[in-house]
């Protein structure tokens, strides 16, 4: 069965054996193509990956998430045939359908770049910390890049070809998200936001960001 | 007076070198002057220890080694704020090589020949240095 056999899912991995071959077994169901990039885990995750049917590509050391989205987006782009491609998290906190319903927009030559977001309705629960924190992100960088987004900080985007040539990541840990949508804001392409739901489920709570690293985050977007 | 001019001034000086992107050979020759300068300074300090005393006198500093103090720590500072900008130049040509075998190994070296004259560009992140 073919299943947006001209999209990719593109998901960074890091020590997450225990979900991995669930949420790559559902997004197979999906899309034809998901690439997996094993940020170099200490656990099995990335055999987790493959058994559950993702082409692997195994960082013979740990990179960080932007590295790795970087490195998936190389791969994608490298397989006959793959127009679109969606950033997704391996800690199943993303839904499928908005992954596909983001392809459609793109398909429809809406954009070329669909940023998810989970302000867009009042559908995902976070904690008034956590709310605080991404809203003060999407302050800064709406001051920063010029790109008003209402959720700056969220792991799934749809882009197309032209839109993943164009600009390469070169922040290795989590300012990537910030560095995409400057790239973004400072090129042509043409960007929407989708309303997405998270879920915020105990595993992924506690995979989680710390909101300390908002601090890391602005020290690497300052001294890159 | 004059030496909280002088430190405010180093201090935010070294504050911004932190977020320009270095540039290659004249980045190396300024270390390289700085390196022979340290040298220098260090040799007459030994011939001439009363000059740091009159040194201090002049920016306004009680003694001659107060005044070698706040040179040290905005030394330091330089030092830090220069190592951290070689740390991530060396992360990032470290990611390009992590990578290029990580890609290579998945689904193998580029096998069709570029054309003739064209510039591979797998690998490539568009810097010449």
């Amino acid at each position: 069965m073919a299943a947006n056999p001209d999209a990719c899912l593109v998901i960074p991995l890091y020590n997450e054996a225990t979900v991995v071959g669930d949420i790559v077994r559902q997004a197979r169901e999906a899309f034809d193509n998901v690439v997996v990039v094993d940020d170099g885990s200490s656990d099995d995750s990335a055999a987790a990956a493959r058994r559950a049917g993702a082409l692997v590509v195994q960082h013979p050391v740990n990179l960080g998430q932007g590295a790795a989205l970087q490195t998936g987006i190389d791969v994608a782009l490298r397989l006959a045939g793959v127009e679109y491609l969606v950033t997704f998290d391996a800690d199943g906190q993303h839904r499928l359908d908005d992954a596909v319903e983001m392809v459609r927009r793109l398909r429809r030559d809406e954009a070329d770049v669909v940023f998810g977001s989970r302000f867009l309705d009042g559908r995902t629960q976070a904690t008034p910390l956590k709310r605080t924190v991404l809203r003060a992100a999407v302050v800064y960088s709406r001051l920063t890049t010029g790109v008003r987004l209402t959720d700056t900080h969220n792991g799934l985007r749809a882009l197309n070809r032209r839109a993943a040539t164009s600009f390469r990541i070169r922040q290795n840990r989590m300012a990537h998200a910030s560095e995409i949508i400057a790239k973004v804001g400072s090129s042509d392409l043409r960007w929407v936001e989708h309303p997405v739901h998270i879920l915020y489920t105990d595993y992924s709570r506690s995979k989680g960001q710390s909101v300390l690293n908002a601090v890391n985050i602005l020290t690497e977007l300052l001294y890159r | 007076m004059l030496i909280k001019i002088l430190l405010l001034i180093a201090i935010l000086a070294i504050a911004g070198l932190g977020l320009r992107a270095p540039s290659g050979a004249r980045h190396l020759a300024f270390r390289r002057i700085a390196v022979v300068a340290f040298a220098g300074l260090a040799a007459l300090s030994v011939i001439f220890p009363e000059a740091w005393n009159a040194a201090a006198d002049w920016v306004g500093v009680g003694r001659g080694t107060d005044l070698l103090l706040y040179g040290l720590i905005v030394f330091t500072f330089a030092s830090m704020a220069t190592t951290y900008r070689r740390f991530r130049e060396l992360e990032q040509r470290f990611t390009e090589l992590a990578r290029r075998l990580a890609v290579d190994e998945a689904v193998g070296p580029r096998l069709t020949a570029p054309a003739p004259g064209a510039v591979d560009d797998a690998g490539d992140d568009g810097r010449t240095s």
